[in-house]
């Protein structure tokens, strides 16, 4: 039987949770799902609808807010001991990747990050070296966790007969980690993981101002923007909307490239997208040799040109 | 301020170069390949020296865990700045033979051994990207964790850390008190490169060698690598001459 931690925010839970839900599924065996924070009640009811869950347990306690890794993880141990679980399933997102691996550590046993394929109980698919390689892997471990990539797995569906609550185990809350502030990017447009479109733009767009061409876009799209590296660095747009081997990994309808190059870095990130399209005006960039369409020129004259047709 | 600081360096495959999969589909090739200190221990380095240059840090211990050749990213580590220099050394292909788990561990006897304050990790390694290694380590210490830090503050004359974190939608900050885990994500500095007066004097700081058996840690292998593959390659390169056609094709496609 699998755990699944359960991601949650404001009382929404988090899109890749339902992701790594369809990856338990997949494990054989009942599935039960691990919900703790301040509003864990709250959410657990959502939780209890989703399949293929036949138990939530709820942690209700504040100490577990804001996924501090120290307390989380001695739940998530200490629920594998009361609940003799064969695996233990996060997402590979900011808190997955946080907590799990400690957990991992306090019950010994190895963690695999970042799986794309479930082939068996034991026997896992997941890329690395910044997705050129493929790597099956076996774990010899009792209890197996998985860090699951969302673009990987389906969402979980909703199920007729909601799934029955019980109290978490008792864990001791040793975190001595404070949280102080966060500063999240607001956006009307979807979140980056889920988005159906991506338009996402590098150092070529020159400024931040020239993002808003983006937006254009993706808005007419009903998408969302993404950026390479280089935009990041160059300050142009947030952090949080990386693409690539160390930012977001998304898999949209489609993406669209403007301005990157395509380094093993960035391609990591976006190469699962259904079609790809790359606007450049350097046409021996080696974007052009994984898009399914190239388009070579100026991107200020592209982009607006390209929203205005859509438009149409 | 006296703190210890201790960072962990792994030598990598150079970002660089496109990784090869063997004819065997066994392995990535990494025998006839550059290797280079991993991108993200190149930052944690830099902001150890950083604390030790606002005198914030009192010394700076790098360790690396792996073949011999990882005296080399250890060298680079004292000629940014690093006092001495720890090396594990044990195998490791570049393909899942030393695994986070094992690593954790060396690195916890080794923090214990050089009575470390704070221990700065790269955010995950760019051969493997398993990002597991700080946050066991931080377990096994029973220490708290604070990771993909983007910013560093130590307050209270070396009791507690201030981190910023990059999280997913934006950023948060998170105090604790010493001693404690960091990794670092790309944003936290700008590493500096090593002078060629540095990397002379590098060579004359000291070096010790280390076993798993000195430190009593199994590094066994928990996780077995059945096989290594190419992913699926995309047929691209279509070149179109116009939006309209772009238009189109994409229509044709429906993802418009």
């Amino acid at each position: 039987s699998s755990l699944v931690v359960v991601e949650h925010k404001d009382g929404q839970i988090a899109p890749s949770t339902l992701n790594a839900l369809s990856a338990a599924a997949k494990l054989g065996g009942t599935v039960h799902a691990l919900v703790a924070g301040s509003t864990s009640d709250a959410v657990a009811d959502q939780v209890a609808k989703l399949a293929p869950i036949s138990k939530v347990l709820v942690a209700s306690d504040a100490a577990y807010d804001h996924g501090v890794a120290e307390n989380n993880a001695s739940l998530i141990a200490a629920a594998q001991k009361a609940g003799n679980y064969s695996h233990i399933v996060a997402a590979h997102s900011a808190f997955g990747k946080n907590v799990l691996p400690r957990a991992a550590a306090l019950l010994d046993v190895a963690q695999v990050s970042d799986v794309t394929g479930v082939e068996s109980a034991d026997t896992f698919t997941r890329p690395f070296y910044a997705g050129n390689a493929i790597a099956t892997v076996k774990s010899n471990d009792a209890v197996k966790l998985l860090t699951v990539r969302p673009t990987a797995f389906p969402p979980a569906s909703t199920q007729d007969a909601a799934a029955a609550k019980e109290a978490a185990p008792d864990a001791e809350k040793t975190g001595t980690t404070q949280w102080i502030k966060e500063e999240v990017v607001k956006s009307d447009r979807p979140d980056l993981g889920n988005a159906r479109v991506v338009v996402s733009g590098g150092r070529a767009l020159k400024s931040g101002d020239n993002f808003k061409i983006l937006y254009n876009l993706a808005d007419k799209l009903g998408g969302t923007v993404g950026a390479s590296r280089a935009a990041v660095d160059a300050g142009y747009v947030d952090n949080s909307l990386q693409i690539g081997q160390t930012g977001k990994v998304v898999a949209p309808e489609l993406y669209i490239a403007v301005g990157i190059s395509g380094a093993i870095q960035h391609v990591a990130g976006m190469k699962e997208s259904k079609v790809i399209v790359a606007i450049n005006k350097d046409g021996e960039a080696p974007i052009f040799q994984l898009a399914d369409y190239g388009l070579v020129g100026d991107l200020f004259k592209i982009v607006p040109e390209l929203t205005e047709k859509i438009k149409a | 301020m006296s703190l210890r600081v201790l960072v962990a360096c792994k030598r990598v495959v150079d970002f660089a170069v496109k990784p090869r999969v063997n004819a065997t589909q066994t392995a990535v090739d990494t025998k006839t390949v550059k290797h280079s200190m991993n991108p993200f221990d190149e930052i944690a380095v830099e902001e150890a020296v950083k604390l030790k240059e606002a005198k914030q840090a009192a010394s700076i211990v790098a360790v690396s865990c792996g073949p011999a050749k990882c005296q080399e990213v250890l060298r680079t580590a004292l000629a940014m700045g690093a006092d001495s220099a720890v090396h594990v050394e044990c195998e490791d292909d570049g393909n899942g033979l030393l695994q986070p788990l094992a690593v954790a561990k060396l690195l916890q006897k080794t923090a214990e051994k050089e009575k470390a304050d704070l221990i700065i990790l790269g955010k995950q390694a760019i051969d493997d990207d398993a990002s597991q290694t700080g946050q066991m380590l931080a377990g096994l210490l029973k220490w708290p964790q604070a990771t993909f830090a983007s910013k560093v503050e130590i307050l209270e004359s070396g009791k507690k850390v201030q981190v910023t974190r990059e999280i997913d939608g934006g950023m948060e900050t998170v105090s604790a008190p010493l001693p404690a885990v960091i990794t670092a994500d790309l944003r936290l500095n700008e590493p500096r490169y090593a002078t060629l007066p540095n990397i002379m004097k590098a060579k004359k700081k000291p070096l010790s060698k280390l076993t798993p058996a000195d430190l009593g840690v199994d590094i066994k292998p928990r996780i077995e690598t059945l096989k290594v593959a190419e992913p699926p390659v995309r047929q691209g390169g279509r070149i179109v001459e116009s939006v309209d056609e772009l238009v189109t094709l994409l229509k044709k496609d429906g993802v418009v």
